[in-house]
């Protein structure tokens, strides 16, 4: 991936996918997870300058969404939202993270300020970021189990039921 | 924690430390250690500097821009003037008296000087991105208006604005209107709000007053327009709620002139003041370049001297229709933040005096049937608009499949949402960009080399709303 | 305080009714504010429903010195040790004023990471519904907490049988004098 990627066409696959209105047209772009690091490299490099958003996504109950050709359908998905302001532009990046391995390398020395974002994909949906500085939860106590935003987690519903106040003290 | 209990034993001379004595004092360790166990977060908090790794100790100073390149610092070479037993580790526990919700700060002082911090957040974590995807598109802003409970109409806002970018639907242009009345009015009351517990915790219990005098005269017109003083539901996908009640222009006419009036009744007693300058003014300094590498949005980022304001560079609702200007700080201390926000008061209240002259007429939600209920009259005539009506209440409307991510300027930043659709009539992930979230990260580099009662005003001044960072 | 022997007598009852007196008047608040609620919790403090007309406007950082815990938000699974810390510390005569519906039952958020109710970690003596309770059923909620004081026990008496049907609320059956009788908030 050379750095003299022009902010019009970023570097990597630029996908053929169902285009959304037109005030919101964002690219996109779909790397892979060996060189996704140094794609938002590049970017940083050709103008944008932070980095609104990075969250994840479990799509182990719809499988099926819309990808470009060549790119594998994974259960985790990173999507990182990057902002120029010198070009008032925005792109997404999507990236695959396989369930059998949910590793990814974190953008914190890029990006400084995706490291509480990070932790939170952590927390959340368990992709665990490599060299990241402080790999800990961040919303739920030290000592939960389990990653409440998976789809395989319940939303721990407790069935209602009217019940007498507990006794005086 | 027990040093105090055991100062009679002292008196007593050689034999103080008796066997009972020592046996007291170790229950009470374990007590206090129990205690402390209850409410540890374990790796989440600060440790000694000798037990945390150089990564984290650099985020913990603040270090933001200083990266090495490849990096690796010896955490002897951070503050290496001051021993680790000559430092102290502090909790600023989740509750605590400034009125700014449930964040937790552990603190490394030196006497008074702060070297290294830790947010902990997570005290208010409601699970609300796991909820949305339990509740239909409909349901849905009852649940995003809950997280930055300041400014609920733009957490509304943004969820609908989502939702319309997915359904690909326009919205008639009265609607739009008012939404941006709506969102100026509650910028508004934000910002009094964070005037008044900003002029608190400097000391001005009077400012804390006004400020809250003010906001009820908004709160009033939102009870009038919306039925609620907080937390609104009003603005839906499709539109709005309700349209606005008769005479909503004099009300406008009454709120525009007294909150004006009274703004230059602030400067009087803060701006020009001796002390307040003093206590604000090179406190929490930031430059451009560290709070753009940090994510940091909004009042902060202005504040720095970026004219970054979403409502002018990517307009969304009809901002571009409007006369309006960016206001931008200089040195990016708390001084520039308040006058930043003071100011933007003022801004907003020009811009709700044009809304209301340039109102159009109109409907005020599309009337596409698939998407919002018909009128509660029709429904006794028309069997097609009852069974719309309880289509749209029950299982709700669905949206083509798509991902996409809409933000806004809300008073603390970008407020974004990321929201995917499977075709249902759920999200499938509904995630918010919190603007205080990121904007947390700014403070070890804020609060360093500071004082502790700067600590207060600094965080005040970052004015995060806890429901939105920890959502 | 040594009255927990006595029975009550003619002699104890002007004693008891100027301690429940000096009680009622002067309930201090500990800062537990945690979500929306708390925005309401504090527009009750400031000028337009102003709660120093009872005394109460001075909320005491320290729960060692407070009297009156209003839980005003929701609380989530993190919160609720600190909570409970937080009462615990607080001395004797104490009172809990549940506030909101995520403090009194969890609210809309049935899930996970929200304690349904807070009456699973703390004793509550008067819940607020409300999302959030406008200012006047806050105001409500403290008066109807100011008549409990006058009409409880000052102390409380281990061993005394209460009806099973009494249980939940100790004994104390609400009577609405005119003051309470406020109207419905619009």
């Amino acid at each position: 991936m050379s750095s003299t990627t022009s902010p019009t066409s970023p570097a990597g696959i630029l996908p053929e996918v169902p285009r959304l209105p037109d005030r919101l047209v964002d690219q996109l772009a779909f790397p892979p997870r060996q060189t996704y690091k140094q794609m938002v490299v590049a970017f940083k490099d050709s103008g944008f300058e932070t980095c609104s958003d990075l969250c994840a996504v479990d799509y182990l109950t719809h499988p099926g969404r819309a990808l470009p050709d060549g790119v594998k359908a994974e259960r985790f998905e990173v999507v990182v939202n990057l902002l120029s302001l010198s070009m008032r532009q925005r792109v997404r990046i999507r990236v695959q993270v396989p369930e059998s391995d949910p590793t990814l390398d974190s953008i914190t020395d890029v990006y400084p300020g995706t490291d509480a974002m990070e932790r939170e994909a952590y927390d959340m949906l368990g992709v665990v970021f490599a060299d990241h500085p402080d790999m800990t939860r961040i919303l739920m106590p030290e000592d939960w189990e389990g990653h409440p935003l998976r789809k395989d987690y319940g939303v721990g519903r407790v069935p209602v039921q009217f019940k007498e106040a507990p006794g005086p003290r | 924690m027990s040093d105090h209990e055991h100062h009679d034993g002292h008196d007593r001379g050689e034999d103080a430390q008796t066997e009972e004595d020592a046996e007291h004092k170790a229950f009470e360790q374990e007590e206090a250690r129990a205690l402390v166990a209850e409410t540890s977060e374990g790796a989440q908090e600060l440790m000694p500097r000798r037990t945390t790794s150089a990564g984290e100790l650099r985020q913990e100073v603040g270090a933001v821009l200083r990266l090495p390149e490849g990096g690796f610092v010896n955490p002897g070479d951070i503050d290496i003037e001051r021993r680790d037993d000559q430092t102290m580790i502090i909790n600023m526990g989740p509750q605590h008296p400034s009125t700014h919700g449930v964040l937790r700060l552990m603190l490394e002082l030196d006497g008074e000087t702060v070297l290294r911090t830790k947010p902990i957040i997570g005290y208010l974590h409601t699970g609300m991105e796991k909820q949305g995807e339990e509740l239909t598109y409909v349901q849905g802003c009852t649940n995003v208006t809950r997280m930055d409970y300041l400014s609920p109409l733009h957490n509304e806002l943004v969820f609908s604005l989502a939702t319309e970018a997915l359904l690909d639907i326009e919205i008639p242009p009265r609607a739009v209107w008012i939404r941006m009345l709506m969102a100026e009015l509650n910028r508004v009351s934000s910002h009094l709000m964070w005037m008044a517990t900003n002029g608190m915790d400097l000391g001005s219990t009077s400012m804390m007053i006004y400020g809250f005098r003010e906001r009820e005269m908004v709160l009033a017109f939102f009870e009038k327009t919306t039925g609620l003083r907080m937390n609104h539901n009003f603005i839906r996908p499709g539109g709005v709620a309700a349209d606005l009640p008769d005479g909503w222009q004099d009300d406008m006419e009454v709120l525009c002139d007294t909150i004006l009036t009274r703004s230059y009744e602030y400067d009087e007693l803060l701006t020009g003041q001796p002390i307040f300058r003093e206590r604000t003014e090179a406190v929490g300094n930031i430059s451009a370049e560290e709070a753009l590498a940090l994510s940091v949005t909004g009042p902060i980022l202005r504040s720095t001297g970026v004219p970054w304001d979403l409502r002018r560079t990517m307009p969304y609702l009809a901002y571009d229709k409007l006369d309006f200007d960016v206001i931008v700080g200089s040195y990016g201390d708390n001084f520039d933040r308040y006058s930043v926000r003071l100011n933007e008061i003022r801004e907003s209240i020009k811009m709700i005096r044009q809304i209301t002259e340039m109102m159009p007429p109109g409907d005020y939600r599309v009337q596409d049937r698939k998407v919002t209920p018909p009128p509660r009259a029709r429904i006794d005539e028309s069997m097609e608009a009852l069974i719309h009506h309880f289509k749209i209440f029950t299982e709700g409307f669905r949206v083509p499949e798509g991902e996409v991510y809409v933000a806004i300027e809300s008073p603390r930043g970008e407020l974004g949402c990321y929201m995917v659709s499977d075709g249902t009539s759920k999200p499938y992930r509904m995630h918010i960009r919190g603007p205080s979230f990121v904007n947390l990260q700014a403070l070890p580099l804020l609060l360093r080399g500071g004082l502790m009662a700067d600590a207060v005003a600094v965080i005040s001044s970052v004015d995060p709303v806890m429901g939105e960072v920890d959502r | 305080m040594g009255f927990e022997d006595l029975q009550h007598n003619f002699l104890t009852g002007r004693i008891e009714d100027l301690v429940k007196w000096a009680r009622r008047n002067s309930v201090w608040p500990a800062t537990f504010g945690l979500a929306c609620c708390a925005i309401e919790m504090m527009s009750v403090g400031a000028a337009d429903y102003d709660i120093s007309r009872l005394g109460m406007e001075v909320f005491r950082a320290s729960p060692r010195q407070a009297d009156l815990m209003i839980v005003a938000g929701r609380v989530s699974q993190k919160m609720a040790p600190v909570l409970r810390q937080v009462y615990d510390q607080m001395m004797e005569p104490k009172w809990v004023i549940s506030m909101g519906v995520c403090a009194s039952t969890g609210g809309m958020f049935n899930n996970y990471a929200i304690v349904q109710g807070v009456d699973q970690i703390v004793p509550v003596d008067v819940y607020a519904p409300g999302c959030p309770p406008s200012p006047e059923t806050l105001l409500h909620a403290i008066l109807t907490l100011h008549e409990k004081i006058r009409t409880g026990e000052i102390t409380r008496r281990p061993g005394t049988s209460i009806p099973p049907g009494e249980q939940a609320t100790g004994g104390w059956v609400p009577t609405v004098p005119d003051a309470v009788r406020v109207a419905t908030p619009r």
